[in-house]
């Protein structure tokens, strides 16, 4: 199995579309830090509204590090899934399509094992995208910005985290977005299945991402009680949870706390359940395919 | 042809058959693609898997690499039951499907390994360059596949199937898009690989002229059916000469010949001619009395060939233009 | 003669009054001389921010004051958002300036006895419209201030003392001031939904109260401010 997992991702990252992958987040996160850099100003006034008319604003210190990440996650991780589609919907498809399918399933491996070590292989892709993003959204921004307290925008309030409790919160959030990122992976691994040419299931993964986010952002009363709790998206944002403070009985935050904890867990079961699901399916479905291809 | 090397221990008996199907059947949705197949290949045979384009021939391969699931029947290999024991038999089994696909992003060197390894082997460099140099890719191992030509891309694949020393070749169309001095470089591999190598090899084809130069025992199916099965000598039997009688007439002499004792030697009545099949031994006798009739014949033609003979099984002439490459 | 004691009453009152507003202004003064006595100073403290729609946690931050009114909070090691209002903070500011002091009788805060002396600006045009200051008399400090601005409405000082009595300096002070709402489309913010129950909405306009509460750990007393600080 190990050996498969090798030989996956070899495959993987002797493709040079992944690069591209690769390459699209690095442009992305340089230019929103080079638009902070040059006018961080705006862009905090945007998001503290008229609280600047009552408040005395500290622009400089606000714009650190920490903050050019939290902008940088918010912006970016919506458009994350397509880089990962572009690959997890790519390695049962496209094998297909190369016609290299039938060459990998008349070998003398289980069709389990080989999905398993595809899937895997898509994961450790995930995983190294987001460590990637993680270094440049992160330790780059701390090195262009500095270091200071994070101030949150939510929709209805503005938290402010003291310097020496967010590492540990990011670390959690991107491994949190490792998962929800893997959920869209094993969605278009699922896709890639029923395909013959990977633009199927990719086109197909992002158009059920974009559709579901939109229901799980809308705040229609029907949606909210019968499909948002199910639909994966609404789960998919569980990693700025880590970023929601508790508050005592004067309305201070406690450092080192998490608001709703629980809430958190619950959307990452959540998420590990449809990994399964979708995973599960894909290797049953697999498993009674006939390779015509 | 370099020695092969020992690297994968064989665990079935020897002389036993290779390959035995036993009512072997696939349904699609749309259409039946095999009904009720049996053949049986021995060990060393070259075993030729002969029909039209769309007899099923790909999909019973298909089946036997398990690419596709059977609707019915059963399927041993070695002496083994496919369903069961599919890892120990697939790693005896090296197979060329249609076209070899490979990775076009890869090398040569680097597909070979990654096949390679799946096969369950501990490769060395050394030993994957030896099979590159069988095949005579050794100068281009670290060319993309991508800018290798077809039959580059046909070699690549063979030593694909051969680099685990497997007992059992399949090649499915193996002679595809080759010129004429690759079709003879793969009647000499398969050749090889029987003789020397003591492989059982299994080809399907259509190239019926190939076929006949180089199988041992040959399969013949037509729409999903077996049609016939046999070696070369039992197919070609002296009592089962066909010979071709071009008329003027062919209604008028066909009238005529079914009122004789030729009748029941007569075998498809054609636009300019008549099929007729009988021994050897009569063929004299079939001209004199067919003089003696006073049919007009314009011309007479006898002797087996293989595409006469799978014309005579499975068709008219109107099917050759599927042979055509 | 029988006129004049018709009118005697009144003369009483108008004494009266103007004895009781001699007495208010006097009291100010007095209290003002106390203050006056604190140039400029660094005080360090903690700070505690309690706004409905802000969560902070407490900020060590420092304090800054120089005659005549210059007042700044700084978080030197992190980032804090202080209302604007901050100026009245400070004691020294809120008794600067011409005023009319007048009486507006006595309270009771924590069991003691307070002097309340309503203080109207003569200054029409000025931001402050009236300040109302209930005054320890014995010790000369000013316990509480309520400050009604034009444009910020009305802000309340609460101010406790110990160690730093003798410059009417408090160890703790609660500024509560008015605040808008805070709103962002969801849209834009993405907020994470989990799922508990929504806080109930108030209007986006309303204004809204927010406490500041300081607790002083330290004060650096006419020791010199340099002006970059105010800035």
């Amino acid at each position: 199995m190990w050996q498969l997992l090798q030989i996956e991702l070899f495959k993987i990252f002797r493709k040079p579309r992944t690069y591209i992958s690769f390459g699209a987040i690095a442009a992305m996160v340089i230019i929103v830090q080079i638009a902070l850099k040059f006018d961080g100003q705006s862009y905090i006034e945007f998001i503290l509204g008229s609280l600047k008319e009552t408040l005395d604003i500290p622009y400089a210190t606000i714009l650190n590090g920490y903050f050019v990440c939290f902008v940088i996650l918010n912006l970016l991780l919506i458009h994350i899934p397509l880089l990962i589609a572009l690959v997890a919907g790519d390695e049962v498809a496209g094998e297909a399509n190369m016609g290299t399918l039938r060459l990998l399933v008349s070998k003398p491996v289980s069709r389990t094992e080989l999905m398993l070590a595809k899937f895997f292989a898509t994961v450790v892709y995930t995983a190294l995208l987001l460590a990637w993003m993680a270094f440049l959204s992160l330790a780059l921004s701390i090195l262009l910005f500095g270091k200071n307290d994070l101030i949150i925008a939510r929709s209805d309030a503005l938290e402010i985290i003291s310097r020496t409790d967010i590492m540990w919160r990011y670390l959690a959030a991107f491994a949190y977005a490792t998962i929800a990122l893997t959920t869209v992976a094993a969605l278009a691994f699922l896709l890639s299945v029923f395909a013959e040419n990977s633009i199927g299931p990719i086109v197909s993964t992002i158009s059920i991402v974009i559709v579901f986010t939109i229901l799980s952002e809308m705040q229609i009363p029907l949606y909210d009680r019968t499909v948002k709790p199910y639909l994966f998206t609404s789960h998919m944002l569980g990693w700025k949870g880590f970023f929601y403070l508790k508050t005592d009985a004067e309305g201070v935050s406690i450092p080192g706390t998490i608001e709703n904890l629980p809430a958190v867990l619950k959307s990452m079961g959540i998420l590990l359940g449809y990994i399964v699901l979708f995973a599960g399916a894909a290797i049953v479905v697999f498993k009674r395919k006939d390779i015509l291809s | 042809m370099a020695a092969c090397y020992e690297t994968v221990t064989c665990s079935y008996q020897l002389n036993m058959d290779v390959i035995n199907v036993s009512h072997l059947s696939k349904q699609f949705r749309e259409f039946d693609a095999v009904t009720d197949l049996s053949f049986t290949v021995r060990e060393a045979d070259v075993y030729g898997f002969l029909g039209q384009n769309g007899a099923g021939k790909s999909t019973t391969i298909r089946m036997l690499l398990t690419l596709i699931t059977p609707t019915a029947g059963e399927i041993e290999l070695f002496g083994m039951n496919l369903r069961t024991h599919r890892k120990e038999i697939l790693r005896q089994v090296g197979a060329v499907i249609e076209r070899p696909d490979l990775y076009k992003y890869l090398s040569a060197y680097e597909n070979l390994l990654l096949f390679a390894k799946m096969s369950g082997l501990r490769v060395q460099r050394k030993q994957l360059m030896e099979q590159l140099e069988m095949v005579g890719l050794a100068e281009r191992a670290g060319s993309k596949v991508k800018t290798y030509s077809q039959g580059m891309k046909q070699r690549l694949g063979i030593a694909i199937a051969l680099v685990h020393n497997p007992q059992l070749v399949i090649l499915d169309e193996p002679v595809n898009g080759l010129d004429p001095q690759g079709i003879a470089d793969m009647r000499n591999l398969i050749m090889h690989l029987s003789r020397h190598l003591k492989k059982t090899v299994m080809v399907s084809s259509h190239l019926l002229n190939e076929m006949e130069q180089i199988a041992t025992r040959m399969l013949i199916i037509d729409k999903g059916k077996k049609i016939t099965e046999g070696t070369v000598d039992e197919l070609f039997d002296p009592a089962k000469t066909l010979v071709e009688v071009e008329v003027d007439d062919t209604k008028a002499a066909a009238e005529i010949i079914s009122k004789s004792h030729w009748a029941a030697r007569l075998q498809q009545v054609n636009a300019d001619h008549l099929v007729l099949q009988l021994h050897k031994n009569q063929l004299a006798q079939l001209n004199k009395d067919l003089i003696e009739m006073n049919i007009e014949v314009t011309g007479f033609k006898s002797g087996n060939s293989l595409e006469k003979y799978f014309l005579s099984l499975t068709g008219t002439n109107q099917h050759v233009a599927a042979f055509t490459n | 003669m029988k006129y004049f004691f018709y009118i005697l009453p009144f003369f009483l009152f108008a004494f009266a009054a103007n004895s009781y507003a001699q007495d208010a202004t006097a009291l100010v003064k007095k209290v003002k001389a106390k203050l006056d006595k604190v140039n400029d100073y660094e005080a360090t403290g903690e700070m505690k921010t309690n706004v409905s729609f802000m969560k902070v946690p407490a900020a060590q931050v420092k304090v800054y004051f120089k005659k005549p009114g210059k007042v700044k909070i700084k978080n030197e090691k992190g980032v804090s958002l202080v209302p604007k209002g901050t100026v009245s903070i400070s004691l020294n500011n809120l008794l600067s300036g011409q005023y009319q002091a007048l009486d507006g009788g006595t309270d009771n805060i924590d069991g003691i006895t307070v002097k309340i002396v309503k203080l109207l600006p003569l200054d029409e045009n000025g931001e402050v419209v009236l300040s109302k200051l209930y005054i320890d008399e014995a010790r000369l400090l000013i316990l509480r201030s309520k400050t009604t601005t034009r444009e910020s409405g009305t802000n309340e000082l609460e101010m406790s003392y110990g160690k730093f009595t003798d410059y009417a300096l408090p160890d703790k002070i609660v500024f509560s001031f008015n605040t808008q709402d805070y709103k962002l489309p969801k849209g834009v913010t993405f907020d994470y939904d989990d799922g508990s129950q929504k806080k109930k909405e108030t209007g986006t306009k309303e204004s809204q109260r927010g406490k500041i509460e300081i607790t002083y750990s330290r004060y650096i007393i006419n020791k010199g401010v340099s002006d970059d600080v105010f800035k």
